[in-house]
């Protein structure tokens, strides 16, 4: 019987000929913690009697940097203080870094055929370069510090097969809204997602990576596309240390397959207050307060790029803001080369610095009762960019855009004609 | 651990996420009882002080999900919750509770709030109060059984990397 990129992976680090169903204990190639769930970890793992295997360590914090609130500049500190103590070099430092994951896979740590954990949920998001990464909690990142292992249950896998063109408009961000939408967010529950098809292969490594990371909100434990000469090209020059494609075998086992036709997909929203409550974008049509673009899932120079293209020339409508918040400096750099901030600034935009700020509720555009925030990040549970009474809407950053001049969601063809 | 654990019910429906068992604002603590004092506080406002030693919370499918913040369950944990029923778990919950030493069970049960609840971890059984209604649950798998009984991850990786203490 053929295996899955996740047999196939966790067999690899594991020295065993593994199927889905085993528990195992496999090898890490790096662990990674942020500001907020590291300082557990750093308790924890300075309980045990071992030196810290300081190469697999990555320190990035970027939930409330710069600094929130004296609280956060604790948390903060007991990062940068671990660091030093324990010579981390990879560490990133308010300044060279930004949101986690896309520093890491800037950086050149996520690569195919790597098995990498972090104490952050959306760790997922490596399986866009064909890593088998997922999101582990603060104690057993403490242990991979010691250890550099971590158990972990071999997982189903499922296959979601996307073919045909898509339309003008539609981004990664639609196909994992309208296949958590489809399979609802216990879909992917303890699965390992394998999302390909020729319209996956035909897209960016950006609208990958935001496909693979919100596998989270459908409840799998990795979301993975196929490695390709995209993400080669990408690599190139940028990773660090070797690495080997894994892809799955033709007679391969899946729980459960399903196929999606492009042509079909449409700019979606996911309303409050589940992904998986998806409507297409141009049958919204609700107010919005505020339209934020940015975070892991979708704060890509591409993602600022197609925000642009629409909004450049137009203004954000009175009474709602728009705020603009890169997901890494070298992010930022670009946009700030190819023009991009100009163009957000001119339409009235806010632009940050990097930090997961108020994607989670955090920082830097936190909502009021009552208020509704049309929003390129990942989750719109009860509360989560702010007070209980206000709501997100997830959407593409062409339709954060579109929904920003419009000042109520829109498809953004309704902006553009 | 211990055997059989034997509490109040705080029930819950679907699809309980880590933003609502503890709100970000409050990850600047990894204090258990600290992150108690704002379990669920802005979908069960008073809830917090309410709780007590031993309570169970029983809930209905995919509790946990979302973040991998461990303060979900160290807020439990503080609030001096004693096990979290529920028809399935989000999968870094399930862990973290597992690598903490919070039980966590999965099964299907009728329950009203406030009802009284036990839940034997060795037999499986749960016994919900005034009707008596029983329920067996499987056991974990040989390897997350060792770890419960050994107190979690912690005890096990110091096991394993032959620490003194």
């Amino acid at each position: 019987m053929g295996k899955t990129i996740a047999e196939k992976i966790l067999s690899g680090k594991s020295g065993k000929d593994l199927e889905a169903g085993d528990i195992t204990e496999a090898e890490v190639d790096y662990v990674m913690v942020n500001d907020v769930t590291g300082p557990a970890a750093f308790d924890e793992f300075e309980r045990l009697c071992t030196p810290l295997l300081r190469d697999k360590v990555v320190l990035i914090p970027d939930h409330y940097v710069p600094n929130k609130d004296v609280a956060s500049a604790k948390q903060a500190k007991k990062m940068r203080d671990f660091a030093m103590k324990h010579e981390v070099t990879n560490y990133f430092e308010v300044g060279s870094g930004g949101v986690c994951h896309q520093v890491m896979i800037e950086q050149g740590f996520a690569a195919p055929g790597r098995l990498i954990v972090g104490a952050d949920s959306h760790t997922c998001s490596y399986g866009a370069l064909g890593a088998f990464s997922t999101g582990i909690g603060s104690t057993e990142a403490a242990t991979v510090f010691a250890r550099g292992v971590l158990w972990l249950k071999v997982p189903d896998s499922m296959r979601l097969s996307v073919h045909g063109d898509l339309n003008p408009f539609v981004m990664g961000k639609d196909i994992i809204l309208t296949i958590i939408g489809d399979i609802g967010v216990e879909g992917a529950l303890y699965r390992s997602m394998e999302v390909a098809g020729e319209t996956v292969s035909s897209l960016s490594l950006s609208d990958r990576i935001t496909i693979a990371n919100m596998g989270i909100e459908a409840g799998a434990k990795a979301c993975i596309t196929p490695p390709d000469k995209t993400v080669e090209d990408y690599l190139s020059g940028r990773v660090r240390g070797d690495y080997g494609h894994v892809l799955a075998d033709d007679d391969a086992s899946y729980v459960e397959s399903r196929e999606y036709d492009a042509s079909e997909i449409v700019p979606v929203v996911a309303k409050p207050h589940l992904p998986s409550n998806v409507a297409p974008a141009g049958e919204v049509g609700v107010e919005i307060d505020q339209a934020y673009l940015g975070s892991c899932t979708n704060g890509r120079i591409e993602d600022l790029r197609a925000a642009a293209r629409i909004i450049k020339g137009r203004k954000v409508l009175r009474g709602v803001r728009m705020i603009v918040v890169p997901a890494t400096n070298n992010v930022l750099e670009q946009a700030i080369d190819e023009g991009l901030v100009k163009i957000f600034m001119d339409a009235g935009a806010f632009i940050s610095g990097p930090t997961c700020g108020a994607c989670l509720g955090g920082y830097m555009g936190v909502l009021a009762p009552g208020e509704r925030c049309v929003s390129s990040t990942n989750r719109n549970f009860v509360g989560r960019m702010g007070d209980k009474d206000s709501e997100v809407y997830l959407a593409n950053p062409a339709v954060v855009a579109a929904s920003a001049v419009a000042g109520r969601i829109v498809d953004p063809s309704e902006v553009m004609g | 651990m211990t055997e059989t654990t034997e509490g109040r019910i705080w029930r819950f429906g679907d699809n309980v996420d880590t933003d609502q068992i503890i709100p970000a604002e409050y990850l600047v603590t990894m204090d258990n009882s600290e992150l108690a004092r704002h379990a669920f506080a802005k979908v069960r406002p008073g809830m917090a002080e309410k709780m007590m030693q031993g309570d169970v919370v029983v809930a209905g499918r995919n509790f946990g999900c979302g973040s991998s913040r461990e303060h979900a369950p160290r807020a439990l944990l503080g609030a001096g919750v004693s096990c979290v029923v529920a028809e399935s778990f989000a999968r870094i919950f399930f862990r973290n509770a597992i690598n903490i030493g919070l039980p966590v069970i999965e099964a299907s049960v009728e329950a009203a709030e406030g009802e009284t609840i036990s839940v034997n971890l060795e037999s499986g059984r749960i016994v919900v109060g005034s009707n008596g209604k029983q329920y067996q649950f499987k056991s974990y798998p040989a390897f997350i059984t060792m770890l419960v009984k050994k107190g979690g991850l912690m005890p096990y990786t110091k096991e394993m990397l032959q620490c003194r203490k």
